[in-house]
């Protein structure tokens, strides 16, 4: 039964009342301010912008009802696989705003930065301890950036070794980014087979393996939540022709203090500071992808690198083979302040119990849904896990189903339909900040959700019910696209 | 049950192929469109492009997934289907008529016997579409 | 430990569940020689108070904008960011939010990135914007990328007029995909129209210019556009949008992509990150865009609705084919930008703009009457300048640092051509007494 209740349906053009206006700005205090006798004409718009003319009051209230129609982690419990929707702390937020750091100019004299490129030196060296990797850029965006510096990296030094190899093998368990990333990095990709509980199958990869392979991408944990137990083997196979083992770092909470991608064999990870270092999620970013290495790499890291000679932080920009830039400036600073402050909360046997509790959570999780759903493999997981709703899908109710009655229910959907391996996959990281009521009321959901599949799936098949809007058409936005607003006549 | 014409020809990547003299019009197939779902766009060639056997032409969107499309003979691209643009559900609603994409004059004829018949893509598709 | 919930008595009851006697036993998988046998080396556990002494004393180290008068451009802007916007994205529903990847629970961010996208193709004079990539510089990265696409052809054409650090960028961009990269020269501070034309052929898939350019000049954009589409090349043109709201939009100019850093348009400097990179495009280009797009819908009622749409050439399906590699864009840096463009609105925008222009000029004439301080071209400028200084720019930075003065971005570093030049930058923040100080500690530096 569908409660009709009147969401808040509004765009901020909509609000628009002629001459209303939120902003504040003094008149011009200096002589010949009319832009006419000071621009050409040509350069001077013609018609002013169709922008929105509301007042300070339509905006708050607009954008806080907006607000109220997100789901986000300070509100639901968010169990999106391999996202690390972990508790985002407040005091992070109030150091980054902090006067010297969120108004400081990425071009402003260095030594005047001082505090800044001390943060940054700091931090990189905590993340290449964290990792086992000897040096650490905190240049990338975003992961999908780290691992494009990871794999340019590689290239350039096999080129600096007078080899030109052209693939990079890659698991068919991997985020869509490591192909993406690698093929943008000019290589062909190679799909590798995964055995059923996402382990690397050796003899496939012993088939890949040749002197054409530049490197083999792999995330570990896998993307099924397990530690691939023969990592050791899998990377000295790799080195011994040749082959450079990149980690995909997406799933560096469930490891934190127990063992660390540079003692396993690898040559480049990335991290993801909105993921397990707490920089929030924003809706969709900004995240922070820095990017380790091994020592045989650093002549290939991106300009500039932060140095520290004697007491004084610099910019080093003499760096002949770096593979360039990724962006304009030197990294997110801003989440960059949030990640440093979130180590040092932590301390190190904060940050390894975060990974204990992490695998904890999501075991109990396993457990308490393995008799409802299928697990995708034996064995405990580390800290996802990930089920197959398939005894469900054959009644008729698919994983993405499942994900919107949730909704109802009062919790964010796990990730659906990731890994591919996995039919009708629900990838489950309740992360180590919640609680075992909190996790206890999600599995009771899902078993809830699973008695439903059987003997009510009509009420899953219409969810959601309770939120602002309900299933929407998702072939009508891609037919015809509607991709901004336009006043009706 | 399976639509699939025998009077077509078929690709392992789910293309048909109708001979129309020296020329073969395309589309892909019923089961196609069912593993795609909602088709919302089509990208296709222009007249007067050349294609070549089992490379790729053109693209096909739905919403969940983009396939590329596979040319099934060598040869210039006469025709392009107009209503495409417009109604790319008719790629779903009638895969073998309507929803045709393209007309080819064919380089070489003999490219349509290294096609399969309707009884190998039916088996072909009862194995899983692989 | 204030972020983990469970107590060491809960724990053990969930283990008792799972049935195993402790953690340890779920790791079994990891082999012993994996283990790391010590804890991490890193400082110990701070508490709060302690953090905030470290990292106050931290931040007091630098020269940050509240306590000086910032001249620095260059890509990044001293713009006034309204009070609203930073209670309004504090709101722990937006930032603690994720992909809207069940937009049902996600309508709020959806709405306001629908909005964001309406924004920016108002302000470019394009037909579609994106939801945003990382900055200006990786957004003119994934433009090329695209221009290469839709072309077929492999060689950039790029005015020496563009951000040197935003070229890095695609250098860096375009070295798997083995594209080249043809400079084009400036006269008198904008791309020389006759260099260009030469450099333009059937191989150029693009034209790419700023606009303003990094030295502040303003280019003629139309004459440039028509050069490249006689040529079958897309113009790309790397525009910053707060300036939009007074100069002439590249869209009606005849730009076919329009990129740019959104910093200024209330997202804080912050040591050069995170950024706003603007992504905007001609309607026939849509699905050949990168990033992210917001697109309107209607649920199951009928309601309006949005959802994330043309995610098929996105990385979680397309992976190898993908348009780009792209997953996160900058939701929250594009929600300060929607706020801020709510705030300021249709007139506000076009005022930040005729602020920063008054005030650039009276700057460039009070600073040009010191004798030997020249402006560097003469070619119209907006909101930024070089200056030509008798005495080298980084001295003169340091002495004007005493008085709190962030005076320019020394040009040096970037072209050794320019090594006596200083890019000044005025935005409408900056004062009149702000202004007349920097003359006289100009003065008194260079005399």
């Amino acid at each position: 039964m569908h409660v009709a209740k009147p969401a808040y349906d509004k765009v901020i053009f909509e609000l628009s009342s002629p001459g209303r206006f939120a902003y504040s700005l003094p008149e011009s205090d200096v002589p010949d301010s009319d832009p006419a006798a000071l621009l050409p004409k040509e350069h001077l718009r013609a018609s002013a912008a169709d922008l929105p003319e509301v007042s300070e009051v339509d905006v708050i209230r607009h954008y806080s009802r907006l607000s109220q129609m997100n789901y986000g982690v300070d509100t639901h419990f968010y169990p999106l696989g391999s996202c690390t929707m972990k508790y985002n702390p407040k005091i992070n937020e109030d150091m980054a705003r902090l006067g010297g750091f969120a108004w400081l100019h990425p071009l402003a004299p260095e030594a005047a930065s001082q505090g800044a490129l001390q943060l940054m030196w700091e931090l990189a060296r905590d993340l290449a301890e964290i990792s086992g990797m000897d040096e650490v850029s905190l240049q990338p965006a975003a992961g999908a950036q780290g691992e494009l510096a990871g794999v340019l990296m590689i290239r350039a030094y096999h080129l600096a070794r007078g080899e030109r190899r052209h693939t990079v093998l890659i698991p068919d368990s991997a985020h869509g980014t490591n192909p993406a990333s690698t093929a943008l990095a000019g290589f062909s990709v190679v799909e590798l087979k995964s055995e059923a509980n996402g382990d690397v199958d050796l003899v496939d990869l012993e088939r890949h393996l040749d002197e054409d392979v530049a490197a083999f991408m792999i995330t570990q944990p896998n993307t099924l939540g397990l530690f691939e137990s023969r990592i050791h083997q899998i990377t000295e196979m790799c080195h011994a022709k040749g082959v450079q083992v990149y980690m995909d770092g997406a799933n560096l909470n469930a490891i934190l203090g127990i063992t660390r991608p540079g003692d396993l064999g690898f040559d480049v990870c990335h991290f993801n500071l909105h993921k397990t270092f707490t920089t929030p999620h924003g809706g969709g970013g900004p995240g922070s992808g820095p990017v380790g290495i091994k020592a045989h790499l650093a002549p290939f890291l991106p300009t500039p690198v932060v140095v520290k000679r004697d007491d004084v932080f610099a910019l080093d920009w003499n760096r002949p083979q770096s593979i360039g830039k990724l962006q304009a400036f030197w990294g997110n600073f801003g989440m960059l302040v949030r990640a440093y402050a979130y180590i040092r909360t932590m301390g190190p046997d904060g940050l390894r119990s975060v990974s204990e509790n992490a695998v904890l959570n999501a075991n109990y999780i396993l457990k308490r849904l393995e008799g409802d759903y299928d697990r995708s493999a034996p064995g405990p997981c580390m800290h996802e896990c990930v089920l197959s709703a398939r005894r469900q899908k054959k009644l008729g109710v698919s994983a993405m189903d499942i994900a919107k009655r949730l909704l109802d229910l009062g919790f964010y959907a796990p990730s659906t339909y990731f890994p591919l391996i996995v039919e009708e996959a629900l990838m489950i990281e309740p992360t180590e900040t919640e609680s075992k009521e909190t996790l206890d009321q999600f599995c009771d959901a899902m078993i809830q959700i699973a008695r439903e599949a059987e003997t009510d799936p009509h009420t899953i098949h219409e969810a959601p019910v309770t939120t602002p809007v309900r299933r929407l058409d998702q072939t009508l936005a891609a037919r015809q696209p509607i991709l901004r607003w336009r006043p009706t006549k | 049950m399976a639509n699939v014409p025998a009077e077509l020809r078929y690709t392992r990547e789910h293309e048909w192929a109708k001979v129309e003299g020296d020329r073969a019009r395309i589309g892909i197939t019923a089961f196609a469109q069912e593993q795609l779902g909602d088709v919302v766009f089509v990208e296709l060639p222009k007249v007067g492009a050349n294609v070549t056997a089992m490379k790729t032409f053109g693209v096909v969107e739905s919403v969940k997934a983009v396939s590329d499309l596979f040319a099934p003979v060598s040869g210039e691209v006469v025709e392009v289907n107009a209503e495409l643009p417009k109604t790319p559900e008719l790629v779903n609603t009638d895969p073998y008529g309507r929803g045709w994409m393209l007309v080819i004059r064919m380089a070489s004829p003999k490219d349509v016997d290294g096609l399969m018949s309707a009884a190998d893509y039916e088996k072909l598709v009862a194995d899983g579409g692989h | 430990m204030r972020y983990i919930s469970n107590t060491s008595a809960q724990q053990k009851e969930m283990l008792g569940v799972i049935g195993v006697s402790s953690i340890e036993d779920l790791l079994v998988r990891i082999p012993a020689k994996a283990r790391l046998a010590r804890p991490l080396a890193l400082p110990s556990a701070m508490a709060e108070t302690d953090l905030i002494r470290h990292l106050r004393r931290l931040a007091g180290l630098n020269a940050g904008a509240d306590d000086h008068a910032c001249f620095l451009g260059a890509g990044s802007y001293d713009h006034a960011i309204p009070s609203p916007i930073n209670h309004l994205i504090s709101r722990g529903e937006f930032f603690t939010a994720y992909t809207p990847y069940q937009p049902e629970a996600s309508q709020g961010t959806l709405r306001s990135i629908f909005e964001y996208q309406t924004m920016i193709a108002e302000l470019t004079g394009m037909d579609v914007a994106n939801a945003s990539i990382y900055d200006g510089a990786s957004s003119l990265a994934e433009a090329t990328l695209m221009a290469h696409s839709v072309t077929g052809r492999d060689t950039l054409v790029i005015s020496r007029g563009v951000n040197p650090l935003y070229r890095q960028v695609v250098e860096t961009y375009v070295e798997g995909p083995g594209l080249k990269i043809k400079s084009v020269a400036l006269g008198d501070g904008v791309t020389d129209v006759d260099a260009l034309r030469k450099a333009v052929s059937k191989h150029s898939a693009t034209v790419v210019i700023q606009y303003p350019n990094f030295f502040g000049s303003l280019e003629d954009v139309r004459a440039i556009a028509d050069i490249a589409h006689e040529a079958g090349a897309l113009l790309i043109v790397v525009a910053d949008p707060v300036n939009l709201g007074l100069l002439t939009p590249p869209g009606a100019s005849g730009a076919d992509i329009v990129v740019g850093e959104g910093q200024g348009l209330g997202v804080p400097m912050s040591f050069g990150g995170p950024n706003l990179g603007v992504f905007a495009a001609k309607q026939e280009l849509v699905r050949r865009m990168p990033g992210r797009l917001v697109g309107a819908t209607v649920d199951v009622d009928g309601q309006r609705g949005f959802v994330l749409t043309l995610q098929t050439r996105e990385q979680h399906i397309r992976r190898e084919k993908a348009t780009s590699n792209i997953c996160t864009n900058v939701a929250l840096c594009a929600l300060m930008a929607t706020i801020y463009v709510s705030i300021l609105g249709k007139r506000g925008l076009r005022k930040v703009g005729e602020l920063s222009t008054a005030k650039a000029h009276y700057a460039a004439r009070e600073l040009t009457k010191i004798p030997g301080v020249r402006l560097r071209f003469t070619a119209p400028f907006f909101k930024e300048f070089t200056l030509r200084l008798p005495k080298s720019p980084e001295r003169v930075i340091k002495r004007l640092m005493k008085d709190r003065l962030l005076a320019g971005v020394p040009l040096k570093g970037f072209d050794r051509a320019y090594k006596d030049c200083l890019l000044v930058a005025v935005t409408e923040k900056r004062t009149k007494d702000e202004i007349d100080a920097y003359a006289a500690a100009l003065a008194a530096a260079v005399a």
